[in-house]
């Protein structure tokens, strides 16, 4: 049982880093990117090589497989943010499945067979040590000029441009951010599992990524970590259930997003609700 | 060159299916500016409908591609009246989420209803290969084409030749304008839907019938490959919604033949990069001007 409840837990570490570097791109920048699964992907299978192939540790194998992941969200944001809103999103949902295509065709990842054998060794301090560094970083980031020059880019690109916001720099700069932590997220989850195989970052990874990011409400980094935890447990606790699970869980999707569209927090950061608690009394 | 045209042939057929697909996403996207993503799933239904329809009642190849269509088309539009309508004034993130979870939704059920096992589609019109010099043409695909290009030409009848068709394009142009001038745009709404539905439907019983296997995920690549389709003609435009089936269906039969079928799903994709950046706007869509 402890063992299940530790597994748990750095899943849901993992998915706290997925949820919030995502919320980077598309919920503080306002460039709505599918491509986040392709993202890890890279840091993934560049760390789990890194470390199976050429023994090297992992720590130092999941920064520089995150890094990589940043080089290609560089390669792949430069041109295409020429697009906009739902062009840009199937594009980069394009490159997602491109890079999955690519792994499955290459022998260094083992192919549609997967890749077993990785050198495995997170435990919780150091998947919690990289999921508290990524929000740290990220809403230090938020604060800082950077951060508000994303975020004019969110509400008004026109606008931004006007102001002197360098509208190019700062999208691919939010890209390369976004995917060098979704690389982290994927050596984690590398070393973790200890198995690496192409389907696991297809499509569906990265909208159930983005589920987090709108359920815990666009632009909030508390809400991703909310909604990072409740998506991750809940597929758990129905899973007395398993035939059900799916439909439950889609179900459940439509109902939310009905009944609340702008997700659990909405732009709100935890530490707004609170100083304004204060206010009132 | 035998090889080339023979490749052509089978991309023609493949294009039309991609085609008859994508139409149903452009209209629902030049309606409501939403991707439906559950369409592939559509897609999938009909083709069960149909299986079930000569499974119980032993219906003819057009009986049960009519009625077929027809059913689908009440489906997908009690989908948009419970799930998309509520949220026709949320933000489009949002809409866009309920569609991949509708998707979800009916992919899941389908596995829990039809079973995961795929299905032998039965064969309503007996496969026969016809040869002309060293080509290979099934009478299926001539089928396939044929009934593509009926179903357009009906399409293109009823959006610009009937009161509901202008009453279409009034609501896609400005559905503000067009309420004010007393339509009914949750009518052409559902209307919309109904129509793209029906199409998707008839892929599905043709596709069926041609590979002779179904399965409820059988929706999710031809309905990815179906939307690029879209993007690629430009979405909200009617003839690039063909044109781009044609294009995908056509590349990806040459990638299939002259290079690997591993490389088959990321050539649609490459193809989809490439011409949205030279042009942003699909082939055949208009260029937008951004409003300050």
């Amino acid at each position: 049982m402890e063992v299940y409840i530790t597994q748990i837990l750095i899943i849901i570490a993992i998915n706290i880093i997925l949820a919030v570097s995502l919320n980077l791109i598309n919920g503080m920048t306002g460039q709505f990117s599918l491509g986040h699964a392709g993202f890890m992907a890279v840091g993934a299978y560049t760390s789990a090589v890194l470390a199976k192939t050429y023994g090297v540790n992992i720590l130092l194998a999941i920064l520089v497989g995150a890094a990589v992941a940043g080089v290609v969200g560089f390669i792949i944001g430069f041109p295409v943010l020429r697009l906009k809103g739902d062009y840009l999103a199937i594009v980069t949902l394009g490159f997602g499945e491109i890079i999955r295509v690519i792994i499955l065709n290459m022998k260094i990842t083992g192919g549609a067979k997967g890749l077993p054998g990785i050198p495995g060794g997170i435990n919780l301090l150091i998947s919690y040590t990289f999921a508290i560094a990524t929000v740290i970083i990220i809403r230090n980031i938020m604060l800082s000029s950077e951060g508000r020059a994303f975020l004019s880019i969110r509400e008004d690109e026109i606008a931004a441009e006007a102001m002197g916001v360098n509208i190019t720099r700062y999208k691919v700069l939010a890209f390369i951010i976004g995917a060098f932590f979704a690389g982290i997220a994927g050596g984690v989850y590398a070393h973790f599992y200890q198995f690496l195989k192409p389907d696991s970052f297809n499509i569906f990874k990265t909208v159930d990524i983005l589920l987090m990011v709108v359920l815990g409400g666009m632009g909030s980094i508390t809400g991703s970590i909310i909604a990072a935890i409740i998506l991750t447990i809940v597929p758990e606790l129905l899973r007395g259930f398993s035939e059900y699970r799916m439909v439950v869980y889609s179900l459940t999707l439509i109902i939310l997003m009905i009944a609340r569209p702008d997700g659990i927090l909405g732009k709100k950061e935890i530490t707004d609700i609170i100083s304004f608690k204060k206010r009132g009394a | 060159m035998t090889e080339f045209i023979q490749q052509l042939l089978n991309g023609l057929s493949l294009g039309s299916i991609y085609a008859l697909i994508a139409l149903g996403y452009t209209m629902v996207y030049g309606i409501l500016q939403l991707i439906n993503f559950a369409h592939g799933e559509i897609y999938m239904l009909g083709a069960f409908t149909a299986y079930y329809l000569v499974f119980y009642f032993k219906l003819n190849f057009i009986l049960a591609l009519v009625l077929s269509m027809i059913i689908t088309a009440g489906i997908g539009v009690v989908i948009e009246k419970l799930a998309y309508k509520p949220l026709r004034n949320s933000s489009r993130v949002s809409a866009l989420l309920t569609a991949l979870g509708v998707s979800m939704l009916l992919q899941n059920l389908g596995l829990k209803i039809f079973g995961g096992d795929p299905k032998a589609f039965p064969q309503l019109i007996p496969n026969k290969p016809i040869f002309i010099g060293d080509l290979i043409i099934f009478n299926q695909q001539i089928v396939i084409v044929v009934v593509a290009i009926i179903l357009m030409v009906i399409l293109e009848i009823i959006v610009h030749y009937t009161k509901i068709g202008k009453a279409m394009r009034a609501v896609a142009f400005d559905k503000d304008a067009a309420k004010l001038m007393g339509i009914d745009s949750n009518m052409v709404i559902s209307f919309t839907f109904a129509i793209g539905s029906a199409l998707a439907a008839a892929a599905g019983v043709l596709i069926g019938m041609r590979f002779n296997r179904i399965d409820p995920l059988m929706g999710m690549m031809p309905g990815i490959k179906a939307f690029v389709a879209a993007v690629l003609g430009g979405i909200g435009s009617i003839p690039g919604a063909v044109l781009g089936g044609l294009i995908m269906g056509i590349s990806e039969s040459l990638v299939v033949g002259y290079l690997s079928s591993t490389y088959r799903d990321a050539i649609a994709f490459a193809l989809l990069i490439i011409i949205l950046i030279i042009k942003p706007a699909g082939l055949l869509g208009k260029n937008i001007k951004e409003k300050v």
